[in-house]
């Protein structure tokens, strides 16, 4: 009898862990089957190091400070260049979702700009700006702020206009009809082009880093091709993968806290 | 708890009238049956749309309190009549003229379409309905009261979502309700709702409008529930009223009962007389 009665209880108690670590399965398989490639030869260690090599020659870094430095001149860069176009392109969106005037004046210029491939401009900024920051920050913005832009646009845009109408007939200001209408209304693309973004973001960075740095992980990555250093090459990718997880990751819990009233966020 | 809030409802309701209809002798009108509601008279009104000329000229005066239905076949301009009167779309000619002193949050408009913010909680959305008043102290009593009148006081902290259609449109009701209207307009209310919870809508409706004493103007194409709920209707036929019927029913009205069937089998065949003969 006791034991029936418990039954039901451990379960609810096992479930979510697990629940919590079958994400994690196949990368772990593949770190498994990539280890023992290397121990046993199958892959020789010039071709790809083995995962312990990887995890030592990323200690190393680590007790030497390099890696911790690197890690945050990325990341620093990646923020503020997310800030910068990230913003301006929210503003772009609202201001051309809102008002005619402004679209019928900008939209059109901003498209044509969208379809440059703002990599193409790598040889422009580096003469405009050398390999200092600001050649970072102004490839990231800028490839940054079109998933944010249309995105916002779009989501104004497609707005129930039923709702809004209902907003007028029960005499919202046209500052609660934003706030409460046309932005909540708004948001699920608006995050859809966050997360866009949040890959171009580390895309860009990569890029940038590789052509044009003295510091960062790209640059990590390329010093330590000179020097036929292949762990700390495979290390930076390791990182690179692991860091857009993690804002991949802030992303979604963003958008479930701020989406609860959406169907597809209830449990 | 629910208790406390009922006696608040139907306590502050009583107030609201009295104090009304205190209004109402001071103006001189103490000879007048004691309603909330407001009185409509409307004059040669036109609306057109492009070229296309929609209502050609109404006239019509609707007393305080009255439940007038308007029917009639789509395109006629039945739901053009009750924008204008909603002040959804202006005037071409004519004139729509209440009783003195109209807020706009003496006139609200209920839509096939529920048309709640799926973002906003049961609660807020009802509080929406208070317009100016949304931000004192007393809007969340005064939500609460109106989901307590249509039977949702306990999906207060629910998202639309998980509501189902009937419920939904209980929602929209009482965020219609909850600014205690005059004239209450109604679009299809029920036209997206299955035959059962249409039913049980009507009795809602007719529950509402008899404790409030509004001036309800329900647009529908369902002529069995003009029938049901309405003290008169209003055919509607290429933009003017074709016919005014009076339904002498008593209340309530038993649905399926033989003088209901006759009165909808004379407005059926009335309405199908012209769509014969275009």
């Amino acid at each position: 009898m006791s034991l029936i009665e418990s039954l039901p209880r451990v379960r609810s108690l096992r479930w979510p862990r697990a629940d919590g670590l079958i994400p994690w399965i196949v990368p772990l398989t593949i770190v498994l089957i990539w280890q023992i490639a290397c121990v046993t030869g199958f892959v020789s260690a010039r071709v790809l190091p083995a995962p312990s090599d990887v995890a030592l020659a990323g200690w190393k870094l680590l007790l030497s400070g390099e890696l911790a430095r690197n890690i945050w001149v990325s990341f620093w860069r990646a923020s503020v260049g997310f800030l910068i176009g990230g913003s301006i392109g929210f503003a772009f969106g609202l201001a051309n979702g809102l008002s005619q005037l402004s679209s019928k004046l900008t939209d059109t210029t901003l498209q044509m700009v969208r379809n440059i491939p703002h990599l193409a401009l790598i040889p422009l900024v580096i003469l405009w700006f050398g390999i200092d920051e600001s050649a970072k920050l102004f490839l990231v913005a800028l490839g940054v702020f079109f998933p944010i832009y249309l995105n916002t646009l779009h989501g104004i845009r497609t707005v129930d206009p039923q709702l809004i109408e209902m907003g007028r007939i029960y005499g919202m200001t046209d500052g609660e009809l934003f706030r409460r209408v046309i932005f909540p209304g708004a948001l699920p693309s608006i995050f859809v082009g966050l997360r866009f973004a949040l890959g171009i973001m580390w895309l860009t960075l990569i890029v940038a880093e590789t052509i044009a740095a003295s510091s960062g992980l790209g640059y990590m990555a390329m010093q330590a091709r000179e020097f036929m250093l292949i762990d700390v090459v495979v290390l930076s990718i390791l990182i690179y993968a692991l860091l857009g997880k993690l804002a991949d990751s802030a992303s979604r819990a963003l958008e479930r806290l701020t989406l609860s009233w959406h169907p597809a966020f209830q449990k | 708890m629910q208790e406390a809030l009922r006696f608040l409802a139907s306590d502050a309701e009583t107030v609201d009238c009295a104090d009304f209809i205190e209004q109402a002798r001071q103006v001189g009108r103490g000879s007048e049956a004691p309603s909330c509601g407001l009185s409509l008279i409307i004059r040669g009104l036109r609306k057109s749309f492009g070229d296309n000329e929609v209502l050609r000229g109404i006239d019509l005066h609707i007393p305080a309190g009255q439940f007038v239905a308007i029917v009639g076949r789509s395109g006629c301009g039945k739901s053009t009549l009750l924008r204008l009167i909603a002040g959804l779309e202006t005037i071409d000619a004519g004139t729509i003229s209440f009783g003195a002193e109209t807020r706009p949050e003496d006139i609200r408009v209920m839509f096939q379409e529920p048309r709640l913010l799926p973002w906003a909680r049961v609660l807020s959305n009802v509080e929406v309905g208070l317009g100016r008043d949304r931000a004192s102290s007393d809007a969340q009593i005064r939500a609460e009261k109106a989901l307590i009148e249509v039977g949702l006081d306990d999906k207060r902290g629910q998202w639309p979502a998980v509501l189902s259609g009937g419920q939904k449109q209980r929602v929209a009701l009482a965020r219609a309700l909850v600014s205690r209207p005059r004239v209450l307009a109604f679009d299809e209310p029920l036209g997206a709702l299955d035959a059962l919870t249409r039913i049980s809508m009507q009795r809602l409706l007719e529950r509402v409008w008899d404790d409030q004493a509004f001036t309800a103007i329900l647009v529908t194409h369902d002529v069995s529930e003009a029938i049901a709920l309405a003290d008169r209707i209003l055919v509607i036929e290429d933009g003017r009223v074709a016919h005014d019927v009076a339904v002498d029913i008593p209340r309530p009205r038993e649905r399926g009962s033989a003088d209901l069937a006759a009165l909808e089998g004379s407005i059926l065949r009335q309405l199908l007389k012209t769509a014969d003969n275009p």
